[in-house]
């Protein structure tokens, strides 16, 4: 295990308070960060064939939005402060994807931030922090 | 046939403002033209008293072709497809493409349709219970068939300036007939089937899947919607208007996800069915047996179901028609092999398994009562078999028929669009009309009987077996090297397997 922490980006403000939360803690403890968007992406998800002829492309979208869009951004962030980071940026299940990214990375934590959904929402569809929390092998921090 | 077709498009859309006679009208432009059609492409050589169409026997062969020249792929390749669409090989460091099991669930959507519940049927009616014997063999040669032709289609598939794909027969055929020096005859045949997929994208996933929704509905209705087939032709055609022209896809979503769970739920009541008509499961099993090599009752004896069996088998699973390999050449897969193997599913769940659950259902219920249905057939005969132990189910099934018709003439509208696209180009314009003609045909599927509608089908469907499996016989063994070289790999280690 590296002195690493994985922080989760996605655009929201939440995200945002990770990123914040996660440079300082690289600041203090001198560890590296890596930055990553999960694209939310299922492959047992059920689509038409136009869909399926156009995957590539919209993949090929999604990917070039996330890394313009917020994972660049948050590099530039975190180059200024002068501390060590890479970028990632992956399709998959939300909770799932960053454990299998913090289990290859060799991270001491995971940071994430809250999305603060309702409590019927949350209890529908699931949160990422939760199931993340329950499921992580390395300690968890949830930014409110 | 394309001319004869777009004059009845006009005159069908000319002639909207309806009357009462309207459907009776269309009927009777519609079946000389059917039967002329069939008697052309399913023409029969007299075989110990029943008649074989040639167009069956050139599918039948080919499928044991494939079959023995693959090294019974259908079966050594079974436990490695679920492998694949488990995505035990998928790379974990590249996913967000399409997965093989996406694929799989597209083309699946597109096969299982009213084939399933009304075609099965239909074959029982004519072919007695011995042709869901044949219905079986024909879906597991099938599987063979389609590992052959969709390998290829992802072999040779188009890749757009835009980043999308085309793939399909008509695309393997002119590049695969290239490679091996014969570009000429590779682009007539390419041509040949893309105008075959048109037409037949009109045909089986168009005009008989509208059809059968309505007579399931009208059933349902109680007979309520007898003579209204224009209206609820017109509502089906404006539905699927909103889907493939006006980009409405949120339908098209919700259906694609709901109809997998009707499939299940649809096997699951089928098989508690089944287990209520218990007491004639051995008889029913029986007859399916004794029917296919005695054929008591059919015409033309056991070929007579073999004949039917068959024919209902492609129908369902539509096996060397070719249009799977369009729907799998969206994968991006560096082994098009991999397709091949997740593709010999497809036979296997829609016909082995669902077809033969819906056999049951009726063979089950004719057992017990021989007249359960009266005069109803095709779907209206499934859904009676239903009816006869769970009252309320002809309801959830015509629902669940109507939304099978509906993805499969989502999916075959996509096919269709390929051959066209193919033959015009990918221009928005072209692309635009092809959707029209096709609302059209949902509309018209509607108002014309069972009889004439399913010779049309039929014929259309079989017609382009001709090319399609002729191609396969030229390009198999480049599907042939691809599975050793694929299978040594994969034996050596050198194809990862990332689950385990």
């Amino acid at each position: 295990m590296t002195n690493s922490v994985l922080v989760a980006v996605d655009g929201s403000d939440g995200g945002a308070r990770a990123l914040n939360y996660a440079r300082e803690r690289a600041k203090l403890g001198g560890a590296k960060l890596i930055v990553t968007y999960v694209i939310e992406w299922s492959p047992y998800s059920f689509n038409t064939p136009e869909e399926n002829a156009e995957r590539h492309k919209r993949r090929e979208e999604e990917i070039e939005r996330a890394t313009s869009g917020v994972v660049e951004p948050a590099a530039t962030l975190v180059a200024g402060d002068g501390i060590q980071f890479e970028t990632v940026v992956r399709h998959g299940p939300p909770a799932e994807t960053l454990i299998k990214l913090a289990e290859k990375y060799g991270v001491q934590q995971i940071v994430i931030g809250r999305r603060g959904q309702s409590g019927i929402k949350s209890l529908l569809f699931g949160s990422v922090a939760s199931n993340l929390v329950q499921t992580s092998p390395v300690p968890v921090v949830v930014v409110p | 046939m394309t001319k004869f077709f777009g004059a009845l498009t006009a005159l069908l859309l000319l002639s909207l403002p309806a009357h009462a006679g309207f459907d009776e009208t269309i009927n009777e432009i519609t079946a000389p033209i059917a039967s002329a059609i069939g008697s052309f492409v399913f023409f029969k050589i007299n075989v110990f008293g029943a008649g074989l169409p040639l167009v069956v026997l050139w599918l039948v062969i080919g499928a044991l072709f494939f079959t023995c020249y693959m090294g019974f792929v259908n079966v050594s390749g079974f436990k490695h497809a679920v492998q694949l669409v488990r995505g035990d090989y998928a790379d974990p460091d590249s996913p967000g493409e399409v997965s093989h099991f996406q694929a799989l669930a597209t083309a699946v959507s597109g096969t299982v349709g009213i084939g399933n519940i009304g075609g099965v049927a239909v074959a029982v009616t004519i072919g007695g219970a011995g042709a869901t014997f044949w219905l079986i063999v024909a879906g597991f040669l099938g599987m063979s068939t389609k590992f052959v032709e969709c390998t290829l289609g992802v072999k040779y598939r188009n890749e757009n300036l835009d980043g999308s794909v085309s793939g399909g027969p008509m695309y393997y055929m002119k590049k695969g007939f290239e490679e091996r020096g014969m570009g000429g005859f590779g682009k007539f045949m390419g041509t040949f089937y893309a105008v075959g997929i048109f037409i037949g994208a009109l045909g089986i996933g168009n005009m008989f899947q509208s059809n059968q929704a309505y007579v399931q509905l009208n059933t349902v209705a109680g007979g309520a919607l007898d003579g209204m087939g224009w209206l609820v032709g017109l509502i089906l055609a404006a539905v699927v208007f909103a889907v493939i022209i006006g980009g409405i896809k949120s339908i098209a979503r919700v259906t694609e996800k709901v109809v997998p769970f009707m499939a299940i739920f649809y096997c699951f009541f089928a098989i508690v069915v089944i287990l209520m008509n218990f007491t004639s499961i051995p008889a029913a099993i029986g007859n399916i047996f004794s029917g296919a090599f005695t054929g008591a009752g059919v015409q033309g004896g056991a070929i007579g179901a073999l004949i039917i069996g068959f024919q209902r088998a492609v129908f369902s699973n539509e096996a060397g028609i070719g249009s799977a390999s369009i729907a799998h050449a969206a994968v991006r897969t560096p082994e098009p092999v991999t397709e091949g193997y997740v593709s010999l599913l497809e036979p296997f769940i829609d016909t082995i398994v669902i077809c033969t659950i819906t056999a049951l259902v009726i063979g089950t219920s004719q057992v017990a009562d021989p007249n359960f249905a009266g005069d109803a057939t095709g779907v209206a005969m499934t859904s009676a078999a239903f009816e006869r132990q769970i009252s309320w189910f002809p309801l959830p099934l015509a629902f669940g028929a109507l939304l099978f018709a509906f993805s499969t003439m989502i999916s075959w509208s996509y096919y269709g669009l390929k051959g066209w696209t193919y033959l015009f180009g990918e221009g928005q314009m072209g692309q635009t009309i092809y959707k029209l003609i096709f609302c059209a045909f949902v509309a018209l599927g509607c108002m014309v009987q069972l009889g004439p509608i399913l010779d049309i089908s039929d014929a259309l469907v079989f017609l382009i077996c001709v090319p399609n499996i002729l191609g396969l016989y030229f390009l198999a063994p480049i599907v042939r090297r691809e599975m050793i070289s694929y299978k040594a790999r994969l034996a050596s280690g050198e194809i990862k397997k990332y689950n385990h």
